[in-house]
C-alpha cells in the first residue's frame, strides 16, 4: 500500500534533468503521470532508489502540428488528447483511442509518451502508435558518451535520436530508451485523406483491453489504400503490429472482402492468452471482428462520412 | 522534504517524505479526513482531490509532487458559511448513502460543471467512471450532479 | 419514477411515514465531516500491519520476525506462539467453529495472518512487515469443493478433534418420499446445474479498528467496522477474557457493510490484544487486497436443481442439492439452526406441496465466509437458482415464462402460507407486482421484438425474476447466532421540552437509521422527526441487539421503535387525561395531539405531555417518558417482486447491454420511499455487477485471482444500466408498522432476472445457462456450443 523509501529530485529545466539522467540513468526512474509507475511502486513491485519528477520540465506539453508531423511532448495528458481540436482534425485512430484509455481521472496525469516508455504489453497508446508508424524522439545530455541498446550497438554523444516505434518498442515493459535518456515527444506523421479506429474490448472502463485493435487507412487518388496501419493490445506478448495484414490491403480497393481477409490475418498472426477475461479462440475471434470493425470505420471517416 | 502549498484556500508549509502519499498527507499531516482511501490500485477514486481545479487519485501522487501547487479536498467546497451547490444537491436528490465516496463525487461534479454547465446523463456517467460506488447504483448521484450544474447555471445567471 | 402508494398520513413537519424525509446524516458527510474508523487518531496511536501468507496451504516450519524487529520504529511484531501464551491464538467464528487468529501449526489459505507488526507509522510498520522471513512446508491445495470431499484429499481441518474430512457441515429440509412421489409422476422433469461464484461485497471503506485498552482503569474502547457492536462486545469478553462491562465497542460511520463487516476478523483481535499488552492504542486498517484476499467472500454454491412439471404446467415438487464451498473455517454468520442459512426458501413464489433440500459445506484452502453481499442469509443463491430453474421450465415445455410463473404463484388468499420447506410467507400478491412490470417494461412489444430482430441479425432478449424474499431474522425459537436470539431492540426517552432520542440496538452501514427510525417515532408519537436524535453503535449507551445484516433492521429493530412508541402513547394517554381531568377513554388523539372527545379545544399536546411528565405526573404514575423495547419477531417478514430486464446482445462479440431494467418491488409499508428505491438501485446495482463480471477464482496453485480492483470488478457509472422503479404495497400482516424491509431484495432478486434476459435471447439456439459472471467470452462460447 505504501511505497519503499526512495529519493526525490524535480528539476527545473531539461539540462538539469538529463544532467541527473547522464550520471544515475542506472538507478533512477522518470516520474511523468506516474499513473502506471506509483500503482507499482504502492505495491513494491517497482523500487527505484531515486525518482525523477518531470512535470516541473517547462514547454513539454504541446499538442500540436510540426510540418509533417503531429507532435505531442511529453508532458501532454491522455485528457489533453481527448479534447485537443488538434487532434480532432488531424488524426482519427488517436482521437477515437484516447477517451478508452484507464478512466477520467487517470487521464488527467498520465501521458502519452509516459504510457509509450513504460510499454505496459496491455496499454493501448503503443499499439496506436505502431499503427500510425510513429516516431520516439528520445534526448539526452549533448557530449553524453554511451552505447545504447539494440542491435546497432552504435555509440552515441548524446542529443537527440529519433527512433521509429516498431524498433523502440522491444518486448514487454523494454524499450531501446538508454538509462541517460527520456522520450521528450513522440511525431505521428500527417496525412491527407485517411480514417482511423480503436475498437477496445473492455469489461469496464479501467480494465485492461481484453483485445484491442487500432486501425489506420489513408487513401490515394485512386481511391485505393495507400497506406495501412493495424496493430493488436492484449493478444500476444506485447502490442503486435500485423505487417502481412497491412502489406495485403496497400495498394487495394477497399471491400468488405479485403478487409475480411486482413483480419484472417490478424486472427492468425495474435497469440493471445486465455485467461479470466476470455479463452484463447475468444480473443482470435475478436481480432477477427474487431479488425473487420476498425477497418469499415477507418474508411468510412476516410472517404469523409461521419463518424 | 519541505513542501508548501495551497490547500483550501490556506497556505501549508511542511517536510514530509517523499514517498509519503497525498492523501496521507491531507489525511494524516492536514488532518482533513474527508478524503478516503479504499483500494490500493488506483481504481476506487475515493481519494479524488482537486489539483490546481483538475481532479486527480491523491493516492497515486506524491505529497512532494504538489510542492508549490493548490488542492482543494471536500473540506473546501464550503464558501463563507455557505454549502455549494453540488453539496445542496448531493442533500436534496439522496445522492449519498454511506458517504464513502461522496467526497470524490462531489469534486469531480463540480469540475465537470465548471467545464460543461449543462452535462447530459451520459456526460455526468462518463466523467464519473473513474468513481466507484457501492450504494447507490449511481443513479441519485447523476441526478444530484445534474442538478447542481443546473442550480449552478441559475445562480450564475441571477 | 414510482407511483406512491402509501399516502402518509402525518404532515410534512412532523415527518412520519412515507415522507421522502431528507437525510440527516448527509450533513456530516457532505462536508466531508464523517467519522469512520481510519479518521480516528488518538494520543500515542500505534499502526499495526499484517504479513500474510502468499501460499494456500502449507506447514509453517519457522517465522524470524527478528529483523522486522530491529527497525526502528516498530514497537512489537506479534505472532500466533505469542497470542497462545494468552490463549487468543484460535477464536470463536460465529458459526460455532474455530479460527486461527495468527496461524500456528499451518496455513489454511492465501492470504491468512501469520504475524502483526504494531510501529509508530504505518510506512514503517509495512516496511518491517516485508522483513518477516517464514520457511514453509508445501501442502496440496485444495481449490474446489468436489476435490475437498474426495477420500485422498489432504485434510485440511486437522486442528479439529474429530475431523477426519473436509466435510464441514451437511443438513437437509424438506420431505425426500413426496418429492420422489412427486417425481415419478411427473409429465416433465426440468433440471438445472448451476454455479453462483464467488464474489465479495467490497464495501468502499475496508475493515478495520481502533483497540484503545487504558492499562490503569481497565476499559478496552474498541472503534471498530461492525454491523453488530453488542454480538461482537460479547464475543470480544468471551474470547479475550475481558469483563464484559469494561468493553465498549464504538461502529462509528460506516463506509458501507454488505455483510463484510459481520464477522470478527483476526486483525480485530491481534489489535486488541496488542493494545492491552502495548498500554497504547492501536489501529489496524487492512487494505483492498488484504479485504478481497481474507475476510467474508460471498456466494460460491455449486447448486443443482430439479422440478417436477405437470401436464398442466404446474409446479409439483422441487429437489435441490447444493455444495458450498466454505473455504477454511466455517466463519459465516447465520442462525445455529440453519446451516445453509434460508437457502430453503429456494421453494421461491411458488404453490406445490412438496420439496427436498440436502446441502452439504465443504472446507477448502481459501478465505472463510460465504454469508456476504446483501445475500440475506443465502436467499440470493436460493432465489438464483429458482428463478433461472422456472424460467428454464417455460421453454421446455413450450409456455411463456410470465404465463407459466403467473399459473404457478402463490395466491393472495393462499396468505399467510406454509411453504414445504416450513416457511410461513406473511403476505404477497405475486401476480400483480409482475403484470405491473410486464406493463412498464411493455412486454408484449418486446416479445414480439424478439422475432423480427432475429430476423435482421439481432439477438434481444426479455428476462424476469419473480422473487420472495425472506428477512427479519427472526424468532428467538429457531433464530439464534451463537445462542444470541435475533430479537432487537429500541430504547425511547422524551424530554421535557418535547424532544426525544431514540437508541437502538442496529447498526446502519448508509442506511439512514438516524432519518427513517425517527419517523417511525413520528408516525406513532406526533413529535416531528427532526425533533428526535437517533443513536446507534455505541455499546455503552444503546439497548443489546444483533446488529444491521440481512435486511433485519426495519423488521425487528422497526418493530421495537414502534411498539415502544406506542408504550410511550399510552402513557401519554394517561398524562393527558390527568392534565386535562378527563378520563382516558374520552380522549381522542391525533399525531401530536390528544383532545377530549366533542371539546376540541379541550387539547394538550405531546410536547405539553412531555412536559408535564417531569413536571406534573399523575401521582400513580412514575415522573418521566421512556422505555425499551426488545422485539421477538412473530415471522420473518417476506418482501417479493418481479424484476423484468430487457437486453441487446451483439451476436458476433457476446457484448451484452441492458436496454431497460424494470424493477417492481413489494416491501410492505414504506417508511422513506426515497431512501426505499436508494436500497434497490444500489441493490441492482450489485446484481448487475454479479451477473456481469464479478467472481474470484483460484488457479491451481491456490493462488486468489480476484484479491485487487483490476481482477475483481466493480461496474462504474458508464456500465450500470438505468433503473426504472415500480411499486405495489401489501402490508406484513404482522408488522406492528406493516413494513417487510427491503436492503436486499434487488441483489436477491435481480441476477436471475439479468441472466434470464441474456439466455432468453439465446434460448431458441437451445441455450439454457450460462453461469455467472456473463461475460462476452462466455456468451460467445454458448453460441458457439449451440451453434455446433
Amino acid at each position: 500500500m505504501y511505497p519503499a523509501k526512495f529519493d526525490y529530485l524535480a528539476p527545473e529545466s531539461m539540462g538539469e534533468a538529463l544532467a541527473i539522467l547522464a550520471e544515475r540513468g542506472d538507478e533512477v526512474k522518470i516520474l511523468a503521470g506516474g499513473q502506471s509507475l506509483i500503482p507499482m511502486m504502492k505495491l513494491r513491485l517497482a523500487r527505484p532508489s531515486t525518482l525523477v519528477d518531470i512535470n516541473r520540465l517547462p514547454d513539454l506539453d504541446a499538442i500540436d502540428v510540426q510540418n509533417s508531423h503531429l507532435r505531442v511532448q511529453a508532458l501532454a495528458r491522455h485528457a489533453d488528447v481527448v479534447r485537443s481540436d488538434v487532434v480532432k482534425s488531424e488524426n482519427a485512430l488517436m482521437a477515437s483511442a484516447a477517451p478508452w484509455v484507464a478512466d477520467p481521472i487517470v487521464r488527467n496525469l498520465g501521458t502519452v509518451c509516459g504510457s509509450v516508455a513504460h510499454h505496459d504489453p496491455e496499454g493501448d497508446w503503443a499499439s496506436v502508435m505502431l499503427a500510425l508508424d510513429a516516431e520516439v524522439v528520445a534526448v539526452s545530455k549533448e557530449g553524453h558518451a554511451h552505447f545504447h541498446p539494440g542491435a546497432d550497438g552504435e555509440r552515441h554523444t548524446g542529443g537527440t535520436r529519433v527512433i521509429p516505434i516498431n524498433q523502440f518498442l522491444v518486448d514487454m515493459f523494454t524499450t531501446l530508451l538508454h538509462p541517460s535518456e527520456l522520450v521528450a515527444e513522440i511525431r505521428v506523421p500527417r496525412y491527407e485523406r485517411g480514417g482511423g479506429n480503436y475498437q477496445k474490448l473492455e469489461r469496464k472502463i479501467g480494465d485492461y483491453a481484453t483485445v484491442g485493435v487500432a486501425a489506420h487507412l489513408e487513401l490515394d487518388g485512386d481511391d485505393r489504400i495507400g497506406k495501412a496501419g493495424l496493430a493488436l493490445t492484449s493478444v500476444y506478448a506485447s502490442n503486435l503490429k500485423v505487417r502481412e495484414a497491412e502489406d495485403l490491403l496497400v495498394g487495394e480497393s477497399p471491400s468488405d472482402e479485403l478487409f475480411a481477409e486482413a483480419a484472417q490475418i490478424a486472427r492468425n498472426a495474435c497469440d493471445p492468452a486465455g485467461d479470466v477475461r476470455g479463452s484463447a479462440d475468444f480473443k482470435r475471434h475478436i481480432v477477427d471482428v474487431f479488425t473487420r470493425r476498425a477497418l469499415a470505420e477507418s474508411l468510412t471517416i476516410a472517404q469523409g462520412g461521419a463518424s | 522534504m519541505n513542501i508548501t502549498l495551497v490547500v483550501n484556500g490556506t497556505e501549508h508549509t511542511a517536510d514530509i517524505e517523499p514517498r509519503r502519499l497525498l492523501v496521507d498527507f491531507i489525511r494524516s499531516t492536514l488532518k482533513l479526513t474527508g478524503t478516503h482511501i479504499g483500494c490500493d490500485t488506483t481504481s476506487c477514486g475515493v481519494c479524488t482531490v482537486l489539483l490546481d481545479g483538475t481532479p486527480v487519485k491523491s493516492c497515486t501522487v506524491f505529497a512532494v509532487q504538489a510542492n508549490g501547487r493548490s488542492i482543494t479536498t471536500v473540506e473546501g467546497l464550503k464558501q463563507n458559511g455557505q454549502l455549494a451547490p453540488i453539496q445542496e444537491a448531493f442533500k436534496e436528490h439522496h445522492g449519498l448513502q454511506c458517504g464513502f465516496c461522496t467526497p470524490a463525487m462531489m469534486l469531480v461534479g463540480s469540475a465537470l460543471i465548471a467545464e460543461n454547465p449543462s452535462p447530459s446523463e451520459d456526460d455526468v456517467r462518463w466523467a464519473i467512471s473513474g468513481n466507484l460506488c457501492r450504494c447507490t447504483g449511481y443513479v441519485n448521484i447523476v441526478k444530484s450532479i445534474r442538478a447542481a450544474a443546473e442550480a449552478t447555471s441559475q445562480g450564475a445567471t441571477s | 419514477m414510482t407511483t406512491t402508494v402509501h399516502q402518509p398520513r402525518t404532515s410534512a413537519e412532523i415527518g412520519g411515514l412515507g415522507h421522502s424525509r431528507r437525510r440527516v446524516e448527509d450533513a456530516r458527510f457532505i462536508e466531508g465531516q464523517g467519522h469512520y474508523v481510519d479518521d480516528i487518531e488518538l494520543p500515542s496511536m500505534l499502526h499495526m500491519v499484517i504479513h500474510r501468507s502468499p501460499l494456500a496451504h502449507a506447514r509453517i516450519v519457522s517465522i524470524d520476525t527478528s529483523e522486522a524487529e530491529a527497525v526502528e520504529g516498530v514497537v512489537a511484531v506479534v505472532t500466533g506462539e505469542l497470542l497462545a501464551g494468552y490463549n487468543l491464538a484460535w477464536m470463536p467464528t460465529l458459526s460455532g467453529d474455530t479460527q486461527a487468529v495468527l496461524a500456528t501449526d499451518k496455513v489454511r489459505f492465501q492470504g491468512q495472518e501469520i504475524a502483526a507488526v504494531i510501529a509508530t507509522d504505518r510506512y514503517i510498520a509495512e516496511d518491517a512487515a516485508e522483513l518477516i522471513q517464514v520457511e514453509y512446508d508445501d501442502l496440496e491445495p485444495i481449490v474446489n469443493p468436489q476435490r475437498a470431499l474426495e477420500r485422498d484429499a489432504p485434510l485440511i481441518r486437522d486442528d479439529k478433534e474429530g475431523q477426519d474430512s473436509n466435510l464441514c457441515y451437511e443438513w437437509e429440509s424438506g420431505d425426500k418420499a413426496a418429492v420422489d412421489d412427486a417425481f415419478a409422476a411427473a409429465a416433465k422433469v426440468v433440471s438445472l446445474e448451476t454455479f453462483y461464484p464467488r464474489s465479495h461485497p467490497a464495501p468502499l471503506e475496508t475493515c478495520g479498528v481502533v483497540a484503545d485498552v487504558d492499562s490503569v482503569t481497565g476499559q478496552a474502547t474498541i472503534y471498530m467496522t461492525s454491523q453488530a457492536p453488542h454480538a461482537h462486545r460479547t464475543v470480544f469478553a468471551l474470547v479475550a477474557g475481558l469483563p464484559e462491562q469494561n468493553i465498549r465497542i464504538i461502529s462509528p460511520d460506516i463506509g458501507g457493510g454488505f455483510g463484510n463487516k459481520v464477522p470478527v476478523y483476526p486483525g480485530y483481535v491481534v489489535a486488541t490484544a496488542a493494545s492491552l499488552v502495548i498500554g497504547k492504542p492501536v489501529k489496524w486498517v487492512e487494505t483492498r487486497t488484504e479485504n478481497l484476499i481474507s475476510t467474508g467472500f460471498a456466494r460460491d454454491y455449486h447448486m443443482k436443481g430439479e422440478l417436477a412439471v405437470s401436464e398442466e404446467g404446474r409446479i409439483l415438487a422441487l429437489r435441490v442439492d447444493m455444495l458450498s464451498d466454505q473455504g477454511a473455517f466455517f466463519a459465516d454468520a447465520q442462525p445455529t439452526k440453519f446451516r445453509a442459512g434460508l437457502f430453503h426458501i429456494v421453494t421461491g413464489s411458488y404453490d406445490y406441496p412438496a420439496a427436498h433440500v440436502t446441502t452439504r459445506g465443504a472446507y477448502t484452502n481459501k478465505a472463510p465466509g460465504g454469508v456476504a453481499y446483501r445475500c440475506s442469509f443465502r436467499v440470493t443463491e436460493a432465489s438464483y437458482l429458482i428463478e433461472r430453474l422456472v424460467q428454464n421450465a417455460a421453454y421446455e415445455i413450450g409456455m411463456d415464462p410470465a404465463e407459466f410463473r403467473a399459473r404457478n404463484f402463490i395466491q393472495p388468499e393462499q396468505f399467510p402460507y406454509l411453504s414445504p420447506t416450513g416457511f410461513v410467507y406473511d403476505s404477497g400478491d405475486y401476480e400483480k407486482a409482475m403484470r405491473l412490470a410486464m406493463e412498464m417494461v411493455g412486454y408484449d412489444d418486446i416479445q414480439a421484438e424478439k422475432e423480427s430482430a432475429r430476423a435482421e441479425g439481432r439477438l434481444v432478449g426479455i428476462g424476469m425474476a419473480s422473487f420472495t424474499e425472506v428477512v427479519g431474522a427472526g424468532h428467538g425459537e429457531e433464530y439464534d447466532i451463537l445462542g444470541l436470539k435475533m430479537f432487537d431492540s429500541a430504547e425511547l426517552r422524551v424530554h421535557p421540552t418535547g424532544k426525544a432520542i431514540l437508541k437502538l440496538g442496529v447498526r446502519s452501514q448508509g442506511q439512514g437509521h438516524e432519518t427513517t427510525f425517527a419517523q417511525i417515532v413520528a408516525e406513532e408519537l406526533g413529535i416531528p422527526a427532526s425533533d428526535i436524535k437517533v443513536v446507534e453503535g455505541d455499546t455503552d449507551n444503546t439497548p443489546y441487539g444483533l446488529g444491521t445484516y440481512a435486511s433485519r433492521s426495519t423488521p425487528v429493530a422497526g418493530a421495537a421503535t414502534a411498539m415502544i412508541a406506542r408504550k410511550l402513547r399510552d402513557k401519554a394517554r394517561k398524562i393527558a387525561a390527568h392534565l386535562l381531568e378527563a378520563s382516558e377513554d374520552d380522549l381522542e388523539w391525533e399525531p401530536g395531539k390528544f383532545s377530549v372527545a366533542g371539546d376540541p379545544d379541550s387539547s394538550v399536546t405531546i410536547q405539553d405531555v412531555a412536559f408535564a411528565a417531569y413536571t406534573n405526573p399523575p401521582p400513580d404514575l412514575e415522573a418521566g417518558l421512556e422505555g425499551v423495547n426488545y422485539y421477538d419477531p412473530p415471522n420473518m417478514t417476506y418482501p417479493f417482486g418481479t424484476y423484468m430486464v430487457v437486453v441487446d446482445v451483439d451476436p458476433e462479440s457476446g457484448q451484452w447491454k441492458v436496454r431497460r431494467m424494470v424493477a417492481v418491488d413489494d416491501c410492505g409499508v414504506r417508511i422513506n420511499p426515497m431512501i426505499v428505491e436508494g436500497q434497490i438501485h444500489g441493490g441492482l446495482a450489485e446484481g448487475y455487477a454479479m451477473s456481469s463480471m464479478q467472481y474470484i477464482t483460484f488457479d491451481e496453485a491456490g493462488n486468489c485471482i480476484g484479491s485487487n480492483f483490476m481482477d475483481y470488478l466493480i461496474p462504474t457509472a458508464w456500465e450500470t444500466p438505468r433503473f426504472e422503479l415500480g411499486e405495489t404495497v401489501t402490508p406484513s400482516p404482522h408488522h406492528p408498522i406493516g413494513a417487510k424491509g427491503v436492503g436486499e431484495s434487488a441483489t436477491v432478486g435481480s441476477p436471475a432476472a439479468f441472466v434470464n434476459a441474456v439466455i432468453d435471447a439465446l434460448a431458441h439456439l437451445g441455450v439454457r445457462n450460462i453461469d455467472m459472471p456473463v461475460s462476452a467470452d462466455r456468451v460467445w462460447a454458448a453460441m458457439e456450443q449451440a451453434r455446433a
